[in-house]
């Protein structure tokens, strides 16, 4: 069983969304970057799942709720977009520092 | 259980066995003497002030079911003679002396019993009357109650603590009572003098108490005496040594000199008070106490019954002339009782024991009628100065002719009570051979009669010198009055030598018997010459106050010659005492308190000031100041610049935070690389 090209999948997927997560101006490709991370770690889970073997490890089970959590995630994340975006016309995240000090 | 055999063959030697004893239901209950006046005294406290006599019922009905109670039981023993100890109740335990309660009735006890309950029953029921509409009637007759309750407790007592603590009850609540009207300062100083002359007489009687329980191993009066009687050698000084120690606690009750000087003031109570302390409580404790423990005195402590006599004769003689110069009807009664008390306690130290106790007998009768007849005066004159008084023979015949029955008995005039008693003393007198104080009985006589002629005679004789208008008083008052005349008329007729001797047997029955010498007939030459002297006396009165206008108009301005100054000056034993004790001690005492107050307590709390400000000072200027405000103040200062500094880091930029997370992250998991 070949676990390296899995891993080094993921880890590239990981990359690519920390990338996209901390480069990106639209709030919507940086929620798109988060769902990269998450699926990264969803191959981990599932290839390590193949590899052990093992009926305890439970890698796709996590990788099922992953998933399901990440739908609700991207759900509230995106009404959340979209009444921003209703109210200042721009999804523009380096504008939305409402929260400083 | 009590051992009696020794009392009850000693008992059959004087040849009167009681006839009534333990297991007799009047004896087993005869507690109840003493616990009703105390259940009484609680009730008034509690409930007094609602009732309408507020309190005043509740005190003469207990005093009534006393005198019924005790009627009976004297009744008792007059019919077949009375002997009763009891199981004692043991209240506790001091190492191995035990603390008991318990009540005698004998002879002796029972008519005190009498004497008390019926006393007390009817002054209780005079200063129902007298003391109507009075301040704090209330408290009056709740203390009266715990008065008349503590003196039934001390007659009652068969061991000495159980005689103290009656003792020390009638000391605090005569102080309650005499400071009644406690507004006027003199009052409460008075009662506070009484308290504390008593106090100093009753060290005397607690350390004697111990003396001589101590070697005999318990307080029992019956184990005492027995341990006395039956083993006189091997514990004669303790004998002697506790008996003197006892009579002086005796002195200090019953005002025997150099003790007396708070019974004059004592008058500054109520006229029912002094008519019940110096009739019936208080003052007649002392004459019981050395009566209770006479075999102690006539057995084994010679010397200590010449200190006796002694003390008697010298307060019977300097009482009686200090009675002649007051001007206070009250004080003539006062220093009246002091010198008949003085006769009492003579008596009792010749070994005369049942002449002793007949004076006090037919003294309670008379007395407290005086005492009565003088409160009705006063209550209707408003004045305690025979200066104010005069002529008040018209508006007051009764409280007229009941007081002339009382100064008849206390002359000593033929058939009267206070004949028999005194010519009993002064037979014993002569009998036992005490010339001395026989001569000293026979002039105290004629001072007796003397001084009570001329109290007549300022008080109800010549004309009106007050204000108002006097008028009799009310029943309530005056039906005591002549109760109390009858008994001082018929009083003494129950001891007549060689015709009936009741009275010698009544008091004869008890624990342990008396050896004394019982007169067949009458000392004739003593009779006639104790007689004379106080119909002299009386006629001496007459001519100085009734007899001689000038004196009648001037009042009172005989002075006995040499001896006014003195008299007048209560022999300056005040002044003594004031200047010689109480003001020696009380003056450097207050100098070194004063001294020490200002020099070393004001320097020690004003040094302990000073270097509490000067340490308070540091304190503020360097710990507080630069030390604890520093640090607060640099703590805020610190904290508020960091926050200045750090708030920066909160930039609101969502990426920047996911930036510094991943760093974070990546940071650790480079460590657990490392380090693991």
């Amino acid at each position: 069983m070949l676990l390296n090209q899995f891993l080094i999948l993921g880890a590239l997927l990981f990359s690519l969304g920390i990338y996209g997560l901390l480069v990106r101006r639209n709030a919507v490709m940086v929620l798109l970057s988060i769902e990269l991370m998450l699926n990264a770690v969803n191959v981990n889970l599932v290839a390590f799942e193949a590899f052990l073997q093992n009926a305890n490890v439970g890698g796709q089970i996590f990788a099922i709720f992953v998933i399901t959590v990440a739908a609700a995630e991207v759900g509230v994340g995106l009404a959340i977009i979209l009444m921003i975006f209703r109210n200042r016309t721009s999804a523009n995240i380096d504008e939305l520092d409402l929260m400083k000090w | 259980m009590i051992k009696l055999t020794n009392f009850a063959i000693a008992a059959t030697e004087t040849g009167r066995a009681a006839q009534y004893g333990e297991g007799n239901p009047f004896l087993e209950w005869a507690w109840l003497i003493v616990i009703v006046p105390f259940l009484a005294f609680l009730a008034i406290v509690f409930f007094g002030k609602r009732l309408p006599r507020r309190g005043g019922e509740i005190a003469v009905g207990a005093m009534a079911f006393v005198a019924v109670y005790a009627a009976v039981l004297f009744i008792m023993n007059v019919t077949g003679g009375v002997e009763f100890v009891g199981d004692p109740v043991e209240v506790g335990k001091i190492g191995t002396f035990a603390i008991e309660w318990g009540w005698v009735v004998d002879g002796l006890s029972s008519m005190m019993y009498l004497v008390v309950g019926l006393l007390a029953f009817l002054i209780f029921t005079y200063a129902l009357g007298y003391m109507e509409g009075d301040v704090r009637v209330t408290w009056f007759f709740a203390a009266f109650t715990l008065f008349a309750g503590s003196m039934l407790l001390l007659v009652s007592a068969p061991n000495l603590i159980q005689l103290i603590v009656g003792w020390e009850g009638v000391g605090l609540s005569s102080y309650l009572l005499i400071g009644h009207y406690w507004e006027d300062k003199e009052n409460s100083s008075a009662g506070m003098k009484a308290f504390y002359v008593n106090k100093v007489a009753d060290i005397g009687l607690i350390i004697g108490a111990f003396v001589l329980a101590i070697p005999v191993g318990s307080f029992r009066i019956s184990d005492i005496l027995t341990a006395v009687v039956d083993n006189p050698e091997a514990i004669e000084t303790v004998a002697m040594v506790g008996a003197v120690l006892l009579f002086i606690g005796a002195m200090g009750k019953s005002a025997q000199f150099p003790f007396h000087v708070w019974l004059p003031d004592a008058m500054a109570g109520p006229t029912p008070v002094s008519a019940l302390m110096h009739a019936a409580t208080m003052v007649t404790a002392g004459v019981y106490l050395v009566a209770r423990m006479f075999p102690l005195y006539a057995e084994m402590a010679a010397d200590a019954r010449g200190l006796v006599i002694t003390i008697g004769a010298i307060t019977l003689i300097i009482a009686g002339l200090l009675a002649v110069v007051q001007d206070d009807i009250k004080k003539v009664l006062a220093y009246s009782t002091v010198s008949q008390l003085g006769y009492m306690v003579a008596a009792l130290g010749a070994g005369a024991y049942t002449a002793g106790l007949f004076h006090l007998w037919t003294h309670a009768f008379f007395k407290g009628l005086l005492f009565l007849g003088a409160g009705s005066v006063i209550h209707s004159v408003h004045s305690n100065n025979m200066s104010d008084m005069g002529g008040l023979r018209k508006p007051m015949p009764v409280t007229f002719s009941t007081f002339v029955a009382g100064t008849l008995a206390l002359a000593g005039i033929f058939p009267l009570a206070g004949f028999f008693s005194k010519d009993e003393v002064l037979a014993a007198f002569n009998h036992e051979g005490y010339t001395a104080v026989l001569v000293i009985g026979i002039i105290g006589a004629f001072i007796t009669a003397f001084y009570m002629a001329r109290t007549v005679f300022l008080t109800f004789y010549g004309t009106y010198k007050g204000h108002g208008h006097p008028h009799e008083s009310p029943k309530v008052m005056t039906v005591p009055m002549m109760i109390l005349a009858g008994l001082a008329v018929v009083g003494g007729w129950v001891n007549i030598p060689g015709l009936y001797t009741g009275f010698t047997e009544w008091v004869g029955t008890r624990a342990h018997p008396i050896a004394e010498h019982h007169a067949e007939s009458f000392d004739w030459p003593v009779l006639a010459i104790g007689l004379t002297a106080a119909l002299l006396g009386i006629v001496a009165g007459y001519l100085l106050y009734f007899k001689d206008k000038q004196t009648q108009l001037e009042r009172d301005t005989f002075r006995i010659p040499l001896l006014w100054p003195l008299l007048e000056h209560k022999y300056y034993l005040d002044d003594l005492y004031l200047g010689g004790i109480v003001n020696p001690i009380k003056g450097p005492i207050a100098r070194f308190v004063n001294w020490t107050n200002s020099y070393i307590f004001d320097g020690i709390v004003n040094g302990a000031g000073f270097l509490a400000r000067a340490v308070a000072g540091v304190v503020y200027g360097v710990f507080d100041q630069r030390g604890i405000d520093l640090a607060l103040n640099g703590l805020a200062f610190t904290t508020d610049g960091a926050g200045g500094k750090t708030r920066l880091l909160q930039t609101g930029k969502v990426q920047q935070y996911a930036g510094a997370t991943v760093i974070g992250a990546a940071l650790l998991v480079i460590g657990f690389v490392i380090f693991r």
